[in-house]
């Protein structure tokens, strides 16, 4: 293990980059969207049901699961679950920690390099005068890889732009990581992270007081319609599992916790200084970012110019892109441009505080335990990505991307929680983890806090995992009794395509994997899977590697 | 809008803002403990 001295220069440089991490694009895409689809006011109360009895527990455990393994030399989630039980079989759980970052980073550099082509895009006005088709267009034109048949052969069309705003974008994040924590992703977070807010205060200040619009021939084209849409509450909704799990996995996303990456970054904090209170501050930004900022733009605007009923319909990740220019445009050219920039500008700074942090557990892993350097460990991982992004960026309309989302940025967060859960609440023992997350806190966490991290979050978590293997058809509370019924009476169980034991196992589908001499689709979903387990195995091998160096060096220092 | 979406909008984006403010706040009066970890590692023992 190699004496690695990285570390933070000041205390709100590591709460900016902590909340940057959880700040993503999620928190301006996803959750509105998720609320507008799961009953809308009433979705904010499991929604934060689920942050006070699962969010925030998790996160106050990997703030000191991190500082644990940091103080003794480990900055990655192999060797953290390591110093907290010597069984080996923890060190190869926490390779999830590392393999979750690098799956996701793959495609999500991707997105970010949309983002950054799209500020540049609105800069120099290039949405000016089209309308809402010729903007959706645009996007299509950007990024439409599209794969064509000639006789028997398959051939790639791939858009020289997207793909050079994603090698800029992939070699922006290696410089940057290349300069350490506190010379490189801190400095970052410190613009970063206040230009975000900034913007988006902007932009929220537009969505709530945008009002009725007149749009011809559109009368719910009015954005306090969005708003009340967003928060009324429909209570019925409450009695629905399928709203619970949504409230829940969308604590999982927005907090980044069940990806190793709050570990990592906890691990360079000093063994006496505070994370109880400095973890409720980043955890509270984020809060902040989404519930206040995420909630009063996309959504409200949209329907101020679209109509409450197209918003319904439509609400999804895409519109940031085929759809927010459009709207921009109403308010003429010198907003729209501002309103461009601080959009995107927004989306890109959220999406690289976020890749920025999923660099760092594969650099922490390789600096401690081979003893590369920065600038050597950067390269390698731009590398990695490199190869794992490739096919989702020239197969994306087979699904890759869709395949490695699912794999890395679903399950792989629901395995690694549950794991972390019951590792430290049970196996290195409640008790110990209470001082860990008590020594040096600034503020005095809640008693009782104690009873809910070793009782009532891993019985959360496993739950959700449990309905997560399970689902039946699309999860509503009906289908679970219906789901019940056909167990008793006809001994089977209506697999949902999402639930992980129906993926794992090709349930819903046919197994094809070339028709007429060409790949189908399920090829490149196999092929996807295969691509991530060789990741997955190729990392836990290193970890055997970095084991068996760990032991000679033991062994040397003894002799 | 509706008078009871306005009530939860701005209630729960009322007590988000304090929340966080509080927190905020709370981090920048407090003021930065003196001891190093360099001294205080504790090596790993496999």
């Amino acid at each position: 293990m190699a004496q690695v001295k990285e570390g933070w220069g000041s205390r709100i440089g590591l709460i900016l980059a902590m909340a940057g991490n959880a700040v993503g694009l999620g928190n301006f895409l996803r959750f509105p969207v998720q609320a507008v689809q799961n009953g809308g006011g009433a979705f904010i109360i499991p929604y934060f049901v689920s942050f006070l009895l699962m969010g925030i527990p998790l996160v106050w455990i990997e703030w000191s699961m991190g500082r644990y393994g940091g103080i003794r030399g480990n900055h990655s989630t192999p060797f953290i679950f390591n110093s907290m039980s010597k069984k080996r079989i923890w060190k190869y759980v926490g390779v999830f920690g590392i393999f979750t970052n690098i799956g996701i980073i793959s495609y999500y550099t991707y997105i970010e390099s949309w983002t950054l082509s799209y500020t540049l895009k609105s800069i120099f006005q290039s949405f000016a005068g089209l309308s809402s088709d010729q903007v959706s267009a645009t996007f299509d034109t950007y990024a439409g890889i599209h794969t064509q048949v000639a006789g028997n052969q398959l051939i790639i069309n791939a858009p020289f732009w997207a793909i050079v705003a994603f090698v800029v974008t992939l070699a922006i994040n290696i410089y940057i990581l290349s300069k350490g924590l506190s010379g490189g992703t801190e400095k970052v977070a410190k613009i970063a992270m206040p230009l975000l807010i900034l913007f988006g205060i902007f932009l929220a200040i537009r969505g709530i007081t945008l009002g009725a619009t007149g749009m011809a021939g559109c009368a719910t084209c009015n954005s306090h319609l969005g708003l009340d849409f967003l928060w009324k509450p429909n209570f019925d909704s409450l009695a629905n599992p399928k709203v619970w799990l949504a409230a829940a996995g969308q604590i999982f996303f927005t907090l980044s916790v069940g990806m190793g990456t709050i570990h990592c970054y906890a691990a360079y904090v000093s063994k006496n200084d505070d994370i109880a209170l400095n973890a409720m501050s980043a955890g509270w930004m984020n809060e902040f970012v989404e519930i206040v900022l995420g909630a009063s733009v996309v959504i409200p605007i949209a329907v101020g110019y679209m109509g409450l009923d197209w918003v319904k319909e439509n609400a999804g990740f895409m519109m940031a892109f085929k759809t927010m220019p459009y709207l921009f445009n109403q308010w003429g050219p010198i907003l729209a441009t501002l309103s461009g920039v601080a959009w995107f500008g927004l989306l890109f700074f959220a999406g690289i505080t976020s890749s920025l942090a999923m660099g760092t557990p594969f650099m922490g892993f390789v600096e401690d335990e081979f003893g590369w350097g920065r600038v050597k460990s950067a390269l390698v991982l731009g590398l990695i990505i490199l190869v794992l992004a490739l096919p989702t960026i020239l197969f994306f309309q087979y699904g890759v991307f869709d395949e490695y989302d699912y794999w890395t940025g679903t399950v792989s967060l629901v395995i690694f929680a549950t794991a972390e859960i019951i590792l430290f609440s049970w196996i290195f023992g409640v008790d110990k983890g209470w001082k860990e997350i008590n020594r040096g806190a600034d503020i005095k966490v809640p008693h009782f806090y104690k009873f809910v991290m070793k009782w009532i979050t891993p019985v959360f978590i496993l739950v959700i995992f449990f309905t997560a293997m399970v689902k039946p058809l699309q999860g509503e509370m009906g289908d679970w009794q219906l789901a019940i019924h056909q167990l008793f009476t006809k001994g089977s169980w209506p697999w949902a395509n999402d639930s992980i034991i129906a993926q794992v196992f090709h349930l819903n589908e046919k197994v094809t994997w070339f028709k007429d001499g060409l790949p189908t689709g399920m090829f490149f979903k196999d092929m996807s899977r295969l691509l991530l387990l060789s990741t997955f195995l190729g990392l836990s091998y290193m970890v055997h590697l970095a084991t068996k160096k760990r032991k000679l060096t033991s062994k040397s220092l003894q002799s | 809008m509706s008078t009871s979406a306005l009530i939860l909008m701005v209630s729960v984006q009322g007590t988000v803002i304090v929340l966080t403010a509080y927190f905020l706040i709370k981090v920048l009066r407090t003021p930065p403990k003196t001891d190093s970890n360099a001294e205080e590692d504790e090596p790993d023992l496999l």
